[in-house]
């Protein structure tokens, strides 16, 4: 037995160690220096799971079901095992949209709704209030056990019978307010951190591992010998049995096993002190990837003893004598092992005011932001408006919340006791913030989720779980009729809060949350579904669901312009502090590039800014209310709505004209393309051109200086060869001079320069008079012309010379080509009355196909290189171009073997005749 | 970034082996009369399976963070 002072004196030492680590802590994290700012700091804090329900309660629970105590520590392992996909980025929308508490975050992602906020802040009081009770009464019934008599409290009877204020709970309890509120309200802050509270908190979870580990050694190890010892100590007990199988009760089975793991797994992120602890008061979101893993370590190290301590307890006192809750105080104090016995204590202690404290900030923030601040603004939004500072209030109302959360707890301790409904308020507890999962999940993945489903989804899922958990509860600890519970209500059978519908056959809290969260679930998915999204709801919708994809840019606000920089202001200032605000608005002045405050202007971006700011210290909805009432939120009107369609239609006739343009762009590259392309085609023929009049000169040429130059260097050569050669130059001259005039001709013709002489020619005559011409060449060759001439054929306007010297050209080639002996040629003339046509055909060897296309281009001459008569391969290009000058066309037929017919006909009213 | 990478898609694999490791079936093969060095083969099977878990959670959120 310890004597009260001392426990007294430990206590209160214990909790003035918290608040020097706490203001040191704070000091720190104004100097800039934090402590906390490590992942070990992070994940130890994040054990302020582990409270006095399981400091106690888990031996306690070992000893009656064996290891039924564990799943409430492997569902935050796997939780936590998911926590660097889910909790990060539930981290990373707090930290963008300012969130400062779960009732907040399901506020701000259904459009930033009142109601809901208050919802979900009266379902985390409802369901935790109780839970900080059963830590009062854990400090109690633990400070009882050490002062008081071992027997007498054998059945759990509380030993404080005395007035209230004689309890030294109500003390503990008061404490816990005025830390909470030293080390959580001390200012009002934008991101709602509190360093030393969480420095405090993670030392706490330092002392109850310790002391925790303390008593599991000394029962393992010292009372006992070892883990096997125990174990071969329990097995010979038949009475132990139960405990060492998987479900020696066996009233729960694998079902209720399962469902035990997945609503601690729900609890350990939907809690309102543990959505306080990993996400409102993280630092850095790196500092998550190692409490991923160290937190479930410190579960497991908590966790590794309570067997044997409770196999050691009822080892010891046997089953039915001490509370097993007790275990981990009695059994020291059996052994008169006070020390330890003080010790373990104050871890208990510890366990218990860690998480009262951050439950109590927690719940101070929600209550304040989501359930005061809204009734103020809605019931005397004037009498708000006109006060100039409300920081003062602000943290009035938290202070107060404090007050009022820890006094409900204490009220509802002293009045529940040992009652049923405190004993079992653990799992129930968690049970009611699982309600939170389906409205704060579906709103990080899912876009469709609207306000009305996330309202009838948290209600329905609450209202089941009173009516299944909370009030059979109550009914159990005696504070209502019994038969509600065993007959349902009115009699009905169906409705069996713990039966429902005549489900049956799993325990409650199975039984429990199956119910509600199907109701839940139900209610937030079908009412979601009945109607589209509101463009807010989708914007917060898309804000949540893309959190990673948006990166660190500013999203795109809800207000249309129309604030003034100097009402935006005083508006944040009055909530924040001026300072502060002044603070934070120049910094985002700087981080704009602009000099201070006076350039700042009140844009969109910087309305969001300030909500933001806002919110933090008042909840989004709040923020939203009364940015509104500085905001002028302009409703499109009718003139503003016609400036846009007129923009508008104006664009598009500018796009019309840019396209028309760029059309007729196109069609002018097109053919400036194409007549490039021809350009370029002249240019190759012009080139060709050239190259071949220099070769057809050069071979003359070359035979006339071959001859010349013999006849200089051989004085001795004779009179007849000289005489040949003389022949010889002169016939190339003639040639060479031949070659040039063509040229000069096909050029004149082909650049439209020629002179034409037209006259009235009558085509027999000139016909006639090209044969006689050639009757010399056609005797010399051994050829007969057949010569077919109409009687009269009308007379044609054209340049007789011209026309002359295209007969002749026909005439002179027939006599190329025809054979020696037997050559002939057959002329004719013919008139349809429209045109007059010539045909000259002779019985040479023909022209192939693939030549008849060729003969007529420039310096292509038909047949074979050897058999090549002399010519300058000019007389057909110049030929066609004639005839085709006065309109008329020439042609070839010729089939190999059968000797060749050019024709030519000529319209007798030719359009270029009078050129 | 961790987050969409291998690192996330083993930590899923992780919790998925942990909901089947820590529940019925698997779970009620061991709960058998057996002892593994004094301790009943169903503690001693729920303590080793949770300690490997948190090595290979350890193992992959740390192997991340280089």
């Amino acid at each position: 037995m310890l004597p009260g002072w001392l426990i007294v004196a430990a206590s209160f030492s214990y909790l003035l160690v918290l608040f020097a680590v706490a203001y040191f802590g704070d000091r720190r994290a104004d100097q800039g220096r934090s402590i906390i700012s490590n992942a070990w700091t992070y994940a130890l804090s994040i054990a302020v799971y582990c409270t006095a329900w399981t400091y106690f309660g888990s031996v306690g629970r070992a000893a009656s079901g064996g290891i039924w105590f564990l799943p409430t520590y492997l569902g935050p392992t796997l939780a936590m095992s998911l926590a660097w996909l889910v909790v990060l980025k539930m981290i990373r929308i707090a930290r963008t949209h300012r969130i400062t508490s779960i009732a907040d975050f399901v506020a701000s992602r259904y459009g930033k709704s009142h109601l809901l906020g208050g919802l979900v802040t009266i379902i985390a009081v409802v369901g935790t209030v109780p839970y900080i009770a059963l830590q009062l009464k854990a400090i109690s019934s633990g400070y009882g056990l050490l002062v008081g008599e071992l027997g007498a409290l054998r059945d759990g009877e509380g030993a404080v019978d005395s007035g209230w204020w004689t309890d030294g709970t109500l003390y503990i309890a008061l404490t816990l307010a005025l830390f909470t509120i030293l080390f959580g309200t001390r200012h009002l802050d934008t991101t709602e951190r509190h360093e030393g509270m969480v420095a405090a908190i993670a030392f706490e979870s330092v002392v109850k591992l310790l002391a925790f580990l303390a008593v599991g050694i000394y029962v393992t190890f010292v009372l006992y010998d070892g883990f096997g010892d125990l174990y071969a100590r329990a097995v010979a007990e038949p009475d132990l049995a139960g405990v060492l199988v998987f479900d020696g009760t066996g009233s729960i089975g694998y079902g209720g096993w399962f469902a035990h793991v997945v609503l601690a797994g729900l609890a350990v992120i939907f809690l309102p002190r543990q959505f306080q602890i990993m996400v409102v008061e993280n630092v850095n979101e790196q500092h998550l990837r190692r409490a991923t893993w160290l937190f479930p370590a410190y579960l497991l190290a908590i966790n590794i003893f309570v067997i044997p301590i409770a196999l050691g307890g009822l080892l010891h006192f046997g089953r039915g004598t001490v509370d097993p809750d007790t275990f981990v105080l009695t059994l020291p104090l059996a052994h008169d092992q006070a020390a330890l016995a003080l010790l373990v204590f104050v871890g208990g202690l510890s366990a218990a005011t860690g998480m009262v404290i951050v439950e109590a900030i927690a719940l101070s923030t929600m209550v304040c932001n989501d359930l005061v601040m809204p009734m103020l603004l809605h019931v005397r939004r004037f009498g708000l408006a006109a006060r100039r500072d409300l920081t003062g209030l602000l943290l009035g109302i938290r202070r107060g919340a404090i007050v009022v959360v820890l006094l409900l707890g204490y009220l509802y301790f002293r009045l529940a006791g040992e009652a049923y409904a405190l004993v079992s308020i653990g799992l129930i507890s968690f049970a009611a913030v699982a309600q939170f999962a389906p409205a704060v999940l579906g709103g990080m993945y899912w876009r469709g989720g609207t306000r009305e489903g996330a309202l009838a989804g948290l209600s329905a899922g609450f209202a089941v779980w009173a009516y299944t958990l909370l009030l059979p509860s109550f009914a159990k600890s005696g504070w209502l009729a019994r038969d509600f519970l065993d007959a349902g209500p009115f009699g009905i059978g169906l409705l069996m809060p713990e039966q429902l519908f005549g489900l049956g056959g799993i325990d409650n809290v199975s039984h429990a949350l199956f119910w509600s969260l199907l109701a839940n679930i139900g209610c937030y998915l079908g009412v979601s579904l009945l109607r589209a999204p509101t463009g807010q709801e989708a914007s917060q919708g898309t804000l949540f669901v893309d959190i990673f994809r948006r990166g660190e840019s500013v999203p795109t606000s809800f207000w249309r312009a129309g604030a003034e920089v100097r009402e935006l202001l005083p508006l944040v200032a009055r909530f924040l502090g001026e300072r502060r605000t002044r603070d934070a608005f120049a910094a985002y002045a700087r981080s704009h590039g602009l000099s201070g405050i006076d350039q700042l202007k009140a844009d969109p971006e910087l309305v969001h800014f300030a909500e933001t700011l806002l919110a933090g210290a008042i909840g989004s909805a709040s923020a939203r209310v009364m940015v509104s009432t500085v905001v002028k939120e302009e409703p499109l009107g009718l003139d503003e709505v016609m400036n846009i369609l007129d923009e508008a239609s104006q664009v598009r006739a500018y796009s019309h004209q840019l396209e028309e343009k760029s059309r007729a762009l196109e069609a002018a590259t097109a053919e400036l393309r194409a007549a490039n392309e021809q350009l370029k085609e002249l240019d190759r023929l012009k080139d060709d051109f050239m190259s071949s009049v220099t070769h057809e000169l050069r071979t003359p040429l070359t035979s006339i200086r071959a001859l010349s130059e013999m006849m200089v260097d051989d004085p001795d050569i004779d009179i007849d060869s000289r005489q040949r050669f003389l022949g010889i130059i002169v016939s190339e001259t003639e040639r060479l001079s031949r070659l040039v005039n063509q040229v000069l001709d096909l050029a004149k013709i082909e650049s439209g320069h020629a002179e034409w002489h037209n006259t009235d020619l009558d085509m027999r005559e000139l016909v006639q008079h090209a044969v006689e011409t050639t009757a010399q060449l056609m005797r010399d060759r051994g050829a007969i012309v057949e010569l077919a001439l109409p009687d009269a054929v009308p007379s044609l306007r054209a340049d007789r010379d011209r026309l002359l010297q295209v007969v002749l050209n026909l005439l002179s080639n027939a006599a190329k080509f025809v054979p020696v002996p037997g050559g002939k040629v057959w002329v004719s003339l013919g008139c349809d009355g429209e045109r007059i046509r010539v045909d000259v055909r002779d019985n040479g060897p023909g022209i192939p196909p693939a030549q008849q296309g060729v003969v007529f281009e420039k310096f292509r001459q038909g047949g074979d290189s050897l058999s090549r008569p002399q010519g300058t391969g000019l007389g057909l290009p110049i030929s066609r171009q004639i005839v085709e000058h006065f309109g008329g066309r020439l042609w070839l037929e010729s089939t190999p073997g059968e000797g060749a017919t050019f024709s030519f006909e000529l319209p007798l009213a030719s359009a270029a005749a009078d050129q | 970034m961790m987050r969409k990478g291998l690192a996330g898609q083993r930590l899923v694999a992780v919790f998925l082996a942990g909901v089947l490791l820590f529940d019925f079936p698997l779970l009620s093969l061991f709960d058998r009369p057996l002892r593994v060095w004094g301790v009943p083969l169903l503690h001693f099977y729920v303590f080793v399976v949770w300690a490997a878990l948190i090595l290979v959670i350890a193992w992959i959120a740390e192997r991340g963070a280089r």
